[in-house]
């Protein structure tokens, strides 16, 4: 890959981790207040179903989350193992598609 | 004190093992007094770097007791308290004989980094003036200090995994040129330190400013390196 592309790759990384961070602490927050207070599934759903909020919450968590999980399974494989070119590039992308597709899948079960 | 230190010192290149000598304690001995000791006294084809003996030339560093230090500034008392030492040559480039690693590498990674000085102006034009209060210029007063001993390049972790990454030394000089403004080659510099074993690759664990025996901060150069790449990236010269 050439320097330019190294970079923009290196800034996805570096963006999805920004978006990342307070999501994840709100997640995390989430799933200790729904823990604690008991909610069925029923509860949940309640208040997931058609929500934009929440589509729009944890469907930007599934994309940052797939492209950082990609990069930083790339730069792993490359550093740990040599795997190196455009044939490990596009596993990992195509890792990064699967993240992607399987999150927003998720996404949608609870929001429609 | 001990009246004798065990030293053990790598013999041989690639392949080779470590000989063992017993070493006469003194006071204020350093690292490179018991190499030369052994050179001297007990075992004359020992192969091993030295110059200055002052901390200023970068050429004695080596391997002790696992971690990599300028020889000639290391007293014994503070590295080897149990009174053994371990002597090997740098990690991370190819052995040539003995505690002599092969440093050429090294600095093929310092000219890939463009790590040399491309004036802007022609002969003929007036001094360039460089204040020392600027701010590029403040940028790089500690940065300069490097004296090339590669000691934070056999000391970084990323390097060992990645052996085409520039690496901590080659990385800091080409910082030192982006702040200089009598420089005529930036785009080039970045676009050189910005590929694919390029400052992005470094991991921030500051292997390499926990090593450097003049106290300096190559992550920080790097973190320079990584702004400035990413500034000509939006702004399309990359």
């Amino acid at each position: 890959m050439s320097g330019r592309g190294e970079m923009w790759l290196f800034l996805a990384q570096r963006a999805s981790a920004v978006v990342m961070a307070p999501l994840v602490l709100i997640h995390l927050a989430v799933i200790i207040y729904a823990v604690r207070s008991g909610l069925s599934a029923e509860a949940i759903f309640a208040r997931t179903r058609g929500s934009a909020l929440w589509a729009g919450f944890y469907g930007l968590f599934v994309v940052a989350v797939s492209v950082h999980a990609a990069l930083g399974c790339r730069a792993i494989s490359a550093e740990w193992a040599g795997w190196r070119g455009n044939r490990v590039d596009g596993v990992w992308a195509a890792f990064g598609v699967l993240l992607l597709i399987a999150g927003l899948r998720a996404v949608a079960g609870v929001i429609w | 004190m001990a009246e004798f230190l065990t030293v053990d010192i790598w013999r041989g290149g690639a392949e080779g093992q470590l000989q063992r000598f017993d070493v006469p304690r003194s006071d204020n001995q350093t690292v490179l007094d018991v190499v030369t000791h052994v050179q001297k006294v007990l075992e004359p084809s020992l192969a091993y770097r030295f110059a200055c003996r002052v901390g200023m030339c970068g050429s004695c560093a080596m391997m002790v007791n696992g971690k990599a230090r300028w020889t000639c500034r290391t007293h014994v008392k503070k590295v080897a308290a149990d009174g053994r030492l371990t002597l090997e040559p740098l990690a991370n480039l190819p052995r040539i004989r003995d505690l002599v690693a092969d440093l050429a590498p090294f600095f093929d990674k310092w000219q890939a980094a463009g790590g040399q000085f491309k004036p802007q102006a022609e002969l003929g034009d007036d001094f360039a003036i460089v204040p020392p209060s600027g701010a590029a210029r403040r940028q790089a007063d500690e940065a300069i200090e490097c004296i090339g001993c590669a000691v934070c390049y056999a000391s970084c972790d990323v390097v060992a995994g990645q052996p085409d990454y520039l690496g901590p030394a080659a990385l800091n000089r080409a910082w030192t040129l982006m702040n200089d403004g009598r420089d005529g080659a930036q785009d080039e510099r970045l676009k050189a330190v910005s590929g694919a074993g390029g400052c992005q690759n470094c991991h921030t664990q500051q292997g390499c400013r926990d090593a450097c025996p003049k106290g300096l901060n190559p992550t920080r150069s790097i973190a320079g390196l990584k702004r400035m790449s990413l500034m000509a990236l939006i702004e399309g010269r990359l």
